[in-house]
């Protein structure tokens, strides 16, 4: 043991009358700085505490939407032949029903969960980027209320909630599949900045001791599931974007007729959507994983096999995506390597379930109501896993693709995986987010509700699938089998309706009267039940050394300890909000970092940002471009005011005897690991745009066109070599920024500007003089977006170069503090990276093939 | 304060060394899956009728099998290695440096081990597919 001052316990027992008004002003100025905004000032709150509760609430009412949607498909089949809603706006239903259930509600939970808990459990004052999570909340809400909002005006999309083309080019012309790609690209922008947040969180933020050894099983399949969302999103975002140039500028990425072909959507989207199954289900996973030790009373069971199990379902849920696509007529040979890989995820699933089967064995197990959902959980998701290992099997999904068979599977992976898991989380978690309880009584009531209800609906619809029933059709004809079955799906479907409103009644009732419950009521081992009960806005009042994977049992003075501010960083002296940061690894304190307070500004960013999205969809051209400028301007001013702020001290003690610097830039601080992680989700959705030029290459023969339309290498390969001296300039900056005179980083940041807008021109320029027409066929326009891409990033690139100098020349950014020149320059090793391989694949492939 | 960072295009930070390391045999595992997927499409669609033999492929994928397995093998050994030199004390739950690398040693070898079953499971369809069909 090297950190014995880490891990010496506290002066402890009972304090000192001294010790204790000590204590009080201390509690007095860090409730001074970490007070939540009154009035409607509320809303400008970003601390997790407040965006998370928004964010659960707000991703709970959408789930309601979705389920009165599910229920008005359910009367539409309740019949043969039923003429309840037309065949247009059932259409719009199912597609509503899947999108926002996945997209509006099954990640965003998961996000709003975490950024909800993850400090608490972490006993951290708050994430990294609190702003950031603001700005993530409004931009789900408000790209969330405009695709829910369009089937109130019959303008939904209606192609199912995976958006086939050509169905969603040529046959469905209204706006419904713009407002699906753009009302959705804009929310998983929110995703992927939940993702970076709550990786660098988890990553960065922990208490000194908890090293990673010793963190929550929840913040390990967080993890696991962010890192998913950032590989997973991007080829989503790519295929978004191919698709909507494609409706928006008639650029023919999926029409055979020019050159494309729909299935590269197909690949795009489902190397996307596999892995989102498992996105929505580990965290569900990572609930149960917290919730059954509480109640077994006796830690989880094989802590690194459950590591095991969330890492390896994470890596091979990428091996599965063309399982979705068996009956596309690939080669034999490709769906048996993804049958084989399909086979093979099962192991690790199968390996965290025998955990808490063991777990539930080892201890005694208390009953409760969030266990009964975990009951209910197992045992409904290990029904849905078989018929998924059914499914996985090709011959059989020859069979049953498409058919209610499959509906019914994914409502008991989904359901059972991911919506009991939550509904107990709500009655474990409720005392911890509202300070009261919710009903026992009630709770079972709606368990039984819902269990009943949930099977009696979707059990039938496996033999109404094997029956032939194809999925997506408005109604069906009387005689052939099908009506008894249906009928019994819709009275199931209000059973379960009920099992919700039972639940939401229990929520919303008025609670006031009852009396507080009393601290740590599951008698869990989680940091997070440390706070007191209300709780305040600060966190937690010291952060605490950890010796244990359950603090709470493991420490017994623990709540006093930290209570009293016997641990790190118990005062607010200088009126600031300030957190830890630790090493990845070791968990060892390397800087305080103030975080940011309330501010409306992530807000007004993010409806400006919504504009853009907005009014593309309704091809307002001039107005998606000023709501574009001013979102740029709002990001502009707010990493001015809000970033990398220069300190006043270079260090600042923070108890215990130990001092910690107040800056910290490079892979020491939490900024540049958001950049690099943006980074690898942005080259992800740079790499599946390359994939898609290749797909072309692989099928079609003609591929890239004869005669050759260009482009040229001349203008690339140029625009190549100057943004290679742009890297090298902006290399150059950062190193002189620390060791040189200011007047020769303005040099070399005004030589990076002037060469990255040189290259630009000179690689659009040269593509450009070719003639080469993107609405002429699918390779030209490949080209273009490749290149748009490249040139797009490259001019961001600029703007940072100037920013930095901006900074410097402000006094914001000084030859010590230089979080921005090191972290652009990570973003530049990217850019160059970028345009490397665009000008090896858009010149050098064709000379190649 | 700033420390420096290295001038290679984003290299991991060797605070997480080890916690890449924990990735590399699943890492094996994709580029294994990815190469055999990639083969086999490519040469159905670009140099094969339907009905052509897989000959080609097949050597192919037990080449980048026998290189797969070699190196998941490498990676578990060394884990191996390594948690037989950790000599903590059971249940191995301490927040200490020992339990720590017993930890990270002991992840890398069960990955090691899902890796090498699911490289198996894509290596065998191989052994019986046996046309582009």
């Amino acid at each position: 043991m090297t950190d014995h001052a880490e891990n010496a316990p506290p002066g402890s027992g009972d304090p000192t009358p001294e010790e204790q008004a000590h204590a009080d002003a201390q509690a007095e100025r860090l409730l001074d700085a970490w007070r939540t905004p009154p009035g409607w000032r509320y809303m400008s709150a970003v601390n997790n505490t407040e965006v998370g509760l928004w964010y659960t609430a707000t991703a709970g009412v959408f789930f309601l939407f979705a389920g009165v949607l599910a229920l008005l498909i359910r009367v539409q089949l309740a019949v043969p032949g039923n003429d309840f809603i037309s065949a247009d706006l059932y259409n719009q239903v199912f597609t509503m029903h899947g999108s926002v259930m996945m997209f509006l509600f099954a990640v965003p939970i998961f996000e709003a969960v975490s950024i909800l808990l993850l400090p608490e459990m972490l006993g951290a004052r708050d994430l990294p980027f609190p702003r950031l999570s603001q700005y993530g909340y409004y931009c789900f809400l408000i790209g969330g209320v405009f695709v829910c909002g369009s089937i109130f005006f019959g303008a939904a999309p209606q192609g199912g909630w995976f958006m086939y083309p050509p169905m969603t080019t040529k046959y469905q012309t209204g706006i419904g599949a713009d407002i699906w790609l753009l009302g959705l690209s804009f929310i998983e922008i929110a995703s992927i900045a939940a993702a970076v947040e709550l990786i660098v969180g988890a990553l960065k933020c922990r208490p000194p001791g908890m090293r990673i050894h010793m963190i929550p099983l929840y913040a390990w399949y967080l993890l696991v599931v962010a890192a998913m969302i950032l590989f997973a999103f991007p080829p989503l975002i790519a295929g978004d974007i191919l698709l909507e140039m494609e409706r928006a500028f008639d650029w023919p990425f999926f029409d055979p007729d020019r050159g494309g072909d729909p299935l590269l959507w197909q690949h795009l989207f489902w190397i996307f959507g596999h892995p989102e199954v498992y996105i929505v289900f580990l965290p569900s996973v990572a609930l149960m994983a917290t919730i059954v030790p509480t109640f077994a009373r006796t830690p989880l069971v094989g802590y690194t096999w459950v590591v095991l199990a969330a890492v390896g379902t994470g890596f091979l849920s990428f091996g599965l995506w063309v399982h979705h696509m068996f009956t596309t007529g690939l080669p034999g040979v490709t769906l048996g390597v993804f049958s084989a890989a399909s086979q093979a995820v099962a192991i690790p699933t199968g390996i965290q379930l025998f955990c808490f089967l063991a777990t539930l064995l080892a201890g005694r197990v208390v009953a409760s109501v969030p266990m009964m959902f975990v009951f209910a959980s197992l045992a409904t998701f290990v029904f849905g896993g078989l018929t998924g290992v059914m499914v996985a099997v090709a011959p059989f999904d020859f069979q049953a693709h498409d058919s209610f068979f499959v509906v019914g599977h994914l409502h008991y992976v989904l359901v059972g995986g991911t919506i009991f898991p939550i509904v107990g989380g709500l009655y474990y978690y409720f005392p911890f987010l509202m300070s009261r309880r919710l009903s026992d009584r009630l709770g079972k009531i709606a368990f039984w509700l819902l269990l009943v209800g949930f099977n009696v609906t979707f059990l039938p619809m496996h033999w109404t699938g094997l029956l032939g029933m194809p999925r997506r059709v408005f109604t069906y004809p009387a005689g052939i089998g099908f009506d008894l079955l249906n009928l019994v799906s819709s009275v199931g479907a209000f059973v379960l309706a009920a099992g919700f409103a039972v639940v939401v009644w229990d929520v919303l009732r008025p609670k006031k009267h009852e009396p507080l419950p009393k601290w740590n009521l599951w008698n869990s081992g989680g940091l997070e039940w440390i706070g007191d009960i209300p709780d305040e806005p600060w966190g937690v009042r010291s952060i605490p050394v950890i010796t244990g994977r359950y603090p709470l049992w493991d420490q017994p003075n623990l709540k006093q300890d930290v209570g009293l501010g016997r641990y790190y960083l118990p005062d607010a002296e200088e009126g600031l909000r300030e957190t830890l940061v630790t090493s990845v690894i070791d968990a060892k304190p390397l800087q305080v970092l103030r975080v940011p307070g309330p501010s409306f500004l992530p807000m007004i960013t993010a409806a400006l940002t919504g504009g853009v999205f907005i009014f593309g969809t309704y091809h307002w051209w001039t107005l998606a471009a000023l709501s574009g400028l001013g979102s740029f301007t709002a990001i502009l001013t707010w990493l001015w005011t809000g970033t990398a702020w220069v300190p006043e001290k270079p260090e600042k003690y923070i108890g215990l005897g130990k001092s910690v610097p107040l800056y910290a830039s490079g892979p020491q601080a939490v900024g540049w690991w958001a950049m690099f992680i943006t980074m690898l989700g942005d080259i992800t959705a740079y790499i599946s745009l390359v994939f898609g030029y290749f797909f072309y290459w692989t099928i079609r023969d003609d591929f890239p066109p004869d005669p050759y339309p260009g482009p040229a290498a001349a203008g690339p390969l140029v625009g190549l070599g100057l943004l290679a001296g742009a890297y090298a300039a902006t290399i150059l900056a950062r190193r002189w920024n620390r060791t040189a005179s200011a007047a020769r980083l303005y040099g070399a940041l005004g030589a990076a500007v002037v060469l990255t807008l040189g290259g630009v021109v000179s690689l659009v320029g040269g593509t450009l003089s070719d003639g080469l027409d993107p609405t002429a066929d699918a390779y030209s326009a490949i080209v273009w977006v490749l290149v748009g891409w490249t040139a797009l990033h490259a001019v961001l690139g600029a703007v940072m170069q100037a920013y930095c100098a901006a900074r410097r020349w402000a006094g914001k950014m000084t030859p010590d503090c230089d979080a921005d020149i090191v972290n652009v320059t990570l973003f530049w090793h990217f850019v160059a990276l970028t345009a490397a391989i665009t000008v090896a694949v858009v010149v050098g492939f064709p000379m190649v093939a | 304060m700033p420390s420096e960072t290295p001038d290679s295009p984003a290299p991991p930070p060797s605070e997480a060394r080890s916690l890449w390391g924990v990735t590399l045999a699943p890492v094996v595992w994709s580029v294994h899956f990815l190469a055999c997927y990639i083969t086999a499409a490519v040469y159905c669609e670009k140099f094969a009728t339907r009905q052509a033999s897989l000959g080609p492929v097949r050597v192919a994928v037990a080449a980048y099998t026998a290189a797969a397995v070699l190196a998941i093998a490498v990676v578990g050994w060394r884990a191996a290695r390594r948690l037989r030199g950790a000599h903590g004390e059971r249940p191995y739950d301490e927040a200490t440096p020992v339990d720590q690398a017993r930890f990270l040693a002991f992840a890398t070898l069960l990955l090691s081990l899902l890796s090498l079953v699911a490289t198996f499971y894509v290596a065998a369809v191989a052994a019986f597919v046996t046309t582009c069909q």
